[in-house]
């Protein structure tokens, strides 16, 4: 049973870029414990919205809801730290730390202790870094990944790091992951292991998923809603069965 | 208590016996002076290391920090009559918060903008000194600070204020180590390689630089009590873009990423006017012949190298890609 | 009154004309590799500096001498690009950075064990005999310089709107993958772009050495306050830069003059900091330059 309200919404954003719009008055929505794809054709404006969520982008006008709250003005690392959290396209490890080490920064937020801790070495330093190693390390199990966890991520395989990344997001304990182009890169047998990874994420972690994806036997086999986007506009929402049987919705594949 | 948590106490601790040694060594007592110069531009060096090597942020005007830091001390201590450790303490105080006041617009400018801001800014400080000379004393310096005296004893033979200084550096590695080595060092390496990465993982990048800016002028306003205290006479010639350059080269010919490395930077540097006495001419030359070959042929400067070496020595494991600056200093994740 | 304005008006246009051009230089390099060149104002002082020499040494008349310099320079340019710049062109931006101050720190130390810590100057190029004007007393000097600057900022922009290299050129600064996807030779372009600001610089330092003294050690500041000059025009338009030049000018003389003239030097500096906090897009520049 979904809940009532929506964690993520979204109201009339529209975002011009110098003279060109690439949102116009978009109103989307992602249902709370689901996982909800936002697809379309290059171009069509998705990366952009990503960004309005996250607040790495500007929006000229339109409002973005966390769980009912208003987090339009917040700034990207306060709206993180709401539970809001990415992964990128061109991947963004961080290559000059281990595994271990970016996992546990993925967890920066939730790691109590300030500067003089960190200094002079206090109990609560201790404490504070022993439970992220733990914390982290349980992420890194969860993704596959903990026994490459010494190893500098910049060596790490592709797929693997794609895994990092995930990992990275989920040590943060969102409300929010947002996933942009995950499968991008990965063969068949890697997409259909992420596949699983993100229906654990959204059953086991309890994280709602939003997707930004192209490749369509994912999108159409994890996600629980599907929103269409074509030159800035949402042209179509539903489930994947809905999506899928549009007319419209082919046609902007397609071209025309 | 986990062993690698005192990693970074037992090296530092090394460190002092070494740095605490060292004099036996020397020939004569006239190089004890270096040895303190050494140390004083091995402090400013370890905090423009955070700065530049962990953070990524380039600052050409820190000289103007270790100079703010000295005057003050000079002045307070002279014609306001405070005592030697309150006018540290005001010295300290007023590079920290001068690069506050600076850094806030400052740090949200891009790579070379920084530079030249950082630069300007120097060159406006300096340009402040010579003018001013009723407060300085203009370019001919400003003279007859007292030497250095805490809880009574007062450090007049240069062996006592090395030991001084050397203790102090060797802190202040202790507390480089220690805040790399924690979520403020993982914030600061994951700002310096992405910073959207880094924003997502909910680091607050502004305040962090802004954070590391300050902190690296602390050092050296650090660096210049002791430095005013010591010479007893400071000069606007010593504040320079010369100087702010030097404890650059420093800190790329150390190893950006490496406290040890700037630490044996900075003595390498102090040491090297010495060593090319009677090679005036050419010393501005071997200034720039060293920074070109760094950048080009050790990008990772001295630590680098030692590392690469100890790599294909084969002791290291797994062995690090090339740009793997942190890995000596914070990856030992276990 | 009058008189006096207009004498620090015309002292001003003169110097400023050089950071116009040092400016000019920075905003080529930048616009075709995206570098900010440190060494630019040691272009400057080459300019000067070698003028002096070649007419006392190889005892070449004036024209001669400026012409042999300003190409020399241009030399030393192209193969700062090809030997240090190159080599390392995938760096991290510091490195990048540090490569050229190094650069500019090894141009200046060879200058200083070459020609030693004199200064030196050149004649002027029409005589000394001034003119009046407004009540001020112009030296011819700033004539030529205004007027030689003018001259190559024109010849500049034929060649960039016209000739197929300039095109190329800008191609590169709008957008450098696309121009190599046409076939232009981005790496020919660089080299080109740091041959073309040694050459700018170093005419802004002989028409300069006649009015001011030059010596190893002028490129800095001449270098810094170009690159106010490039800031406050925009970086990224060639000739905001050569506005933006003229300008720093007029404010330092007016500043010298009405202000302090112990201060001179720190005015551009202000401006700069000034603008770099407020608005780094400056008086013409393209938006979007990088706020973090």
């Amino acid at each position: 049973m979904p809940d009532s309200a929506p964690l993520l919404r979204l109201s009339e954003v529209s975002v011009r870029f110098g003279g060109v719009s690439a949102l116009a008055d978009v109103d989307f929505c992602i249902e709370k414990g689901a996982v909800t794809a936002l697809i379309g054709p290059n171009g069509a404006g998705k990366t952009t919205l990503l960004g309005v969520i996250t607040g790495m982008v500007a929006a000229q006008h339109g409002r973005v809801e966390l769980d009912g709250a208003d987090i339009t003005a917040l700034a990207p690392h306060v709206r993180a730290r709401q539970g809001v959290v990415r992964t990128f396209q061109n991947l963004e490890v961080f290559a000059n730390m281990t595994v271990l080490e970016n996992v546990m920064t993925g967890r920066h937020a939730l790691v109590r202790y300030g500067v003089a801790d960190s200094i002079l070495r206090t109990p609560r330093f201790r404490a504070g870094e022993r439970a992220c190693r733990e914390a982290a390390l349980e992420k890194l199990e969860f993704v596959g990944l903990a026994d490459k966890k010494d190893i500098l991520a910049g060596e790490l395989p592709y797929g693997s790091q794609r895994l990092l990344e995930m990992a990275r997001a989920v040590a943060a304990e969102p409300r929010l992951l947002l996933l942009d182009e995950p499968a991008a890169g990965l063969n068949t047998q890697e997409t259909k292991s992420l596949a699983a990874l993100i229906a654990r994420v959204r059953d086991e972690l309890g994280i709602t998923v939003g997707l930004v994806e192209h490749d369509m036997d994912l999108v159409m086999g994890i996600s629980d809603a599907v929103t269409v986007l074509n030159f800035g506009t949402v042209l179509a929402s539903g489930d994947p069965a809905q999506i899928q049987a549009n007319p419209d919705v082919v046609a902007a594949y397609l071209g025309g | 208590m986990r062993p690698w948590h005192a990693r970074n106490l037992s090296r530092a601790g090394l460190f002092a016996v070494a740095l605490f040694m060292a004099p036996l060594f020397l020939p004569n007592e006239y190089y004890i002076n270096i040895l303190i110069l050494g140390a004083i531009n091995a402090l400013i060096a370890l905090g423009l290391n955070l700065l530049l090597g962990y953070a990524g942020q380039i600052s050409l005007g820190h000289a103007a920090f270790f100079g703010l830091s000295a005057y003050a001390t000079a002045y307070a201590t002279t014609r306001l009559g405070l005592p030697i450790p309150a006018g540290m303490g005001l010295g300290v105080a007023l590079s920290a918060l001068v690069a506050w006041l600076i850094g806030m617009p400052t740090l949200r400018l891009k790579g070379h903008y920084l530079a030249m801001a950082t630069l300007g800014f120097g060159i406006i400080v300096n340009i402040v000194m010579n003018e001013t000379v009723d407060v300085t004393g203009g370019p001919s310096g400003f003279v007859g600070i007292p030497r250095l005296a805490l809880f009574g004893f007062i450090f007049d033979s240069d062996r006592s204020y090395y030991y001084l200084t050397a203790g102090v550096l060797a802190l202040a590695a202790l507390f480089s180590l220690n805040l790399i080595d924690s979520r403020v060092g993982r914030a600061l390496r994951a700002i310096h390689t992405s910073e959207r990465a880094a924003q997502t993982a909910g680091v607050d990048i502004a305040g962090y630089k802004l954070f590391v800016f300050v902190l690296s002028a602390a050092f050296a306003g650090v660096a210049g009590v002791l430095y005013a205290h010591f010479l007893c006479f400071v000069a606007p010639s010593s504040f320079g873009f010369h100087f702010s350059v030097q404890l650059v080269v420093m800190v790329v010919l150390g190893g950006m990423a490496s406290v040890w490395g700037a630490v044996a930077g900075a003595f390498f540097l102090t040491a090297l006017p010495e060593a090319l006495r009677g090679f005036e001419e050419v010393d501005i030359l071997i200034y720039g012949a060293i920074l070109v070959s760094c950048v080009m042929y050790m990008p990772m400067g001295m630590a680098g190298a030692a590392s690469g070496l100890r790599r294909r020595l084969g002791r290291r494991r797994g062995g690090g890609a090339p740009g793997a600056p942190g890995s000596e200093e914070g990856g030992h994740a276990g | 009154m009058l008189a006096a304005a207009a004498q620090y008006l015309v002292s001003g246009l003169t110097v400023g004309a050089t950071y116009g051009l040092t400016g000019l230089g920075f905003t080529m390099i930048f616009n075709t590799t995206g570098i900010i060149n440190f060494a630019q104002g040691e272009f400057v002082m080459l300019g000067g500096m070698m003028s002096v020499f070649f007419r006392t040494w190889l005892g070449l008349d004036l024209f001669s001498a400026i012409t042999l310099a300003v190409l020399a320079t241009a030399v030393v340019g192209a193969a700062m690009e090809r030997l240090t710049i190159r080599p390392i062109q995938g760096a991290s931006p510091i490195n990048l950075v540090i490569a050229t101050i190094g650069v500019s720190i090894l141009i200046r130390g060879a200058a200083m064990l070459v020609w030693g810590k004199d200064t030196f100057s050149l004649p002027p190029f029409g005589g000394t005999a001034p003119i009046a004007f407004a009540g001020a007393a112009v030296q011819p000097q700033s004539l030529w310089a205004l007027a030689i600057t003018l001259a190559l900022l024109t010849a500049l922009k034929l060649f960039f709107s016209t000739s197929i290299h300039g095109k190329a050129m800008l191609a590169c600064s709008c957008q450098r993958k696309a121009a190599s996807l046409m076939g232009i030779s981005v790496a020919r372009m660089s080299l080109f772009s740091f041959g073309l600001s040694g050459f700018t610089g170093a005419v802004g330092g002989a028409i300069l050495a006649p009015i001011t003294m030059t010596s190893y050690d002028v490129g800095m500041m001449l270098g810094l306050k170009g690159f106010a000059a490039c800031i406050l025009g925009g970086l990224g338009n060639p000739f905001g830069a050569a506005v933006g030049g003229l300008l720093i000018g007029i404010m330092e003389s007016f500043g010298a003059g009405y202000v302090s003239s112990a201060y001179k030097d720190a005015f551009a500096f202000v401006v700069l900091l000034l603008l770099l906090f407020v608005r780094p897009s400056g008086l013409f520049g393209k938006a979007g330059v990088e706020r973090v």
